[in-house]
């Protein structure tokens, strides 16, 4: 009894961790390219989850989503160009109000869109009781569903950013972007291709993971927070990092219901965050390990 | 091939450069020497794009590119070496020369890029061999040559190098200079800004002098080289003991 809900309690984990391991990663990827940290990331998930429920009742599931995916995709970029693009070489303090106060526009967009409603996508197979049984741990096929469209996410993100021209364009850029411009690349393109892709992969994490966690106009801010503290946590820039952080944190917030009360869960990413900052700003795996995996 | 005149620049209010005018001719090696401070990267930034000019013009091939980002400019054909070589630290030698082979992608050569990556081995052998090592963990002498290499990539006829000897040990700055020579002869046209005055002028064509944001003396390079006052300021020649 006692191993099962061991088991319950990871499984649990390890599905809210790879949220918060996409969110890390768009935090990364936005990072890389431009140094900014953008506390508008959550929203991307958000939106996903959102739009993704509404262009469910005229589409077919699947279609919603890569829909969702699309439209996210653009909100991002069109932010972007109309908040970011133009700041010539922006101090750091500008940068975090200009993105929590777009994370602050977008929420309310949403909730006067959406009202105050919790909704989500129905279960992509099955429903919210069936289950497969490993032994006797029960797994709900959503779970399955999120964490392999996840890894998906992550693993053809590694294979963008290695194999494709454009990636190694983006990869050019975060690693010093004058001497990027200076052979011929677009570098604002590449931050504007940056915002959209890490709203991309963040809408589509929102939009599989609704069935499980459901979702709200207001979201946005905890995933910020907790897809922050994994980004710290794993060390910034570094995305395959920031998946084990995400796994880290998951698991530590799924097991601390067994010695706490529930409602501490959410403190649990803001204590570590805090004394990640205190104690190892660069993160678990800074330095070496970082400089080697800097480039996913 | 370049023309530039009454060009000021600088940084925010801070002017650097004050009504430089220069011309570099096809073919030739152009020198631009002065001591710390005088504005020499400040000049090239500002033909490169990174620095928007104040005031003046700047003509390529006829062409004004003041006002260009830099990247449209490196499509021009104007490519520049900077200052610090400013290589792809965490990419390997290989992808970073593949990157200064871009400018070629998108012209639709790419056919020409795996010649063009031969030829940079060819001028660089140590390159070939340091082919997937991260570029960050060369020394300063290989990453100087690959900054050069990764600006070849790109085709350009004009070629222009920040500093190429700093920090780099002097039978490293001979090769390097011994490279640009080669450059030459092989038909680009160079404009070197240097600190090492002595090694500039002895390959370069022409050179001119800035101290201070001014130029203050050009002319040919053999001619500076026997300027009493520059072989007193920048060759360190003490011409009293001598004599």
């Amino acid at each position: 009894m006692f191993l099962e809900l061991f088991f319950q309690y990871l499984v649990a984990g390890l599905t809210y961790g790879t949220i918060y391991a996409i969110v890390g990663i768009g935090f990364n990827i936005v990072y890389n390219t431009t140094g900014i940290i953008n506390f508008a990331q959550g929203e991307f998930v958000m939106l996903g989850g959102m739009i993704a429920v509404s262009l469910h009742s005229l589409l077919p599931l699947p279609i919603a989503i890569a829909a969702a995916v699309v439209l996210t995709m653009a909100i991002g970029a069109l932010i972007e160009m109309t908040f970011i693009r133009w700041l010539v070489k922006p101090a750091v303090l500008r940068m975090i109000i200009i993105t929590i106060g777009i994370s602050i526009l977008v929420r309310e967009a949403a909730l006067h869109l959406w009202g105050e409603s919790v909704r989500s996508l129905p279960y992509f197979t099955g429903n919210e009781i069936s289950a497969f049984s490993f032994g006797g741990v029960r797994v709900s096929p959503q779970v399955l569903w999120t964490l392999g469209i996840c890894s998906v996410i992550v693993i053809s993100l590694n294979l963008f950013f290695k194999y494709t021209m454009l990636g190694r364009e983006m990869r050019a850029c975060a690693s010093n972007r004058d001497a990027a411009a200076l052979c011929g690349i677009p570098t604002r393109n590449m931050v504007t291709l940056s915002f959209a892709l890490a709203a991309g992969i963040g809408a589509l994490a929102g939009a599989v993971v609704s069935p499980i966690t459901q979702t709200s106009y207001s979201i946005g801010t905890g995933l910020a927070i907790k897809g922050f503290t994994v980004a710290i946590l794993g060390g910034l820039g570094n995305s395959m990092a920031a998946v084990a952080a995400g796994f880290i944190l998951g698991i530590l917030e799924s097991f601390s219901i067994w010695v706490m009360p529930t409602a501490y869960k959410d403190a649990i990413a803001i204590t570590i965050l805090l004394a990640m900052l205190f104690v190892r700003p660069s993160g678990l795996f800074g330095n070496k390990e970082a400089f080697r995996l800097k480039d996913f | 091939m370049l023309r530039i005149r009454n060009l000021d620049a600088g940084y925010g209010s801070l002017s650097v450069l004050r009504h430089i005018s220069l011309h570099v001719k096809q073919g030739e090696i152009v020198t631009i020497i002065g001591a710390n401070g005088a504005g020499k990267t400040t000049l090239l930034k500002t033909v490169s794009g990174l620095l928007r000019p104040k005031s003046g013009e700047v003509l390529f091939r006829d062409k004004d590119i003041a006002s260009l980002p830099p990247e449209r400019i490196v499509f021009e054909g104007c490519s520049l070496v900077p200052e610090g070589r400013q290589v792809f630290a965490a990419m390997p030698v290989r992808e970073n020369l593949l990157l200064g082979g871009y400018v070629q992608f998108k012209r639709g050569r790419s056919s020409e890029v795996k010649a063009d990556l031969e030829r940079v081995y060819g001028l660089f052998p140590v390159l070939r061999q340091r082919e997937h090592q991260l570029a960050g963990t060369l020394s300063g002498g290989e990453q100087q040559m690959l900054a050069i290499g990764r600006a070849i990539m790109s085709r350009p006829s004009l070629i222009m190098l920040d500093e190429p000897s700093m920090g780099l040990a002097p039978l490293v700055v001979k090769g390097i200079f011994e490279i640009i020579g080669k450059l030459r002869d092989e038909g680009a046209t160079v404009l070197l800004v240097e600190q090492n005055a002595r090694s500039a002028l002895r390959i370069a064509n022409r050179g001119y002098v800035l101290e201070t944001g001014r130029i203050i003396k050009d002319g040919d390079a053999a001619d500076l080289l026997t300027d009493r006052e520059i072989q007193r300021a920048y060759l360190g020649k003490d011409l009293d003991a001598e004599n």
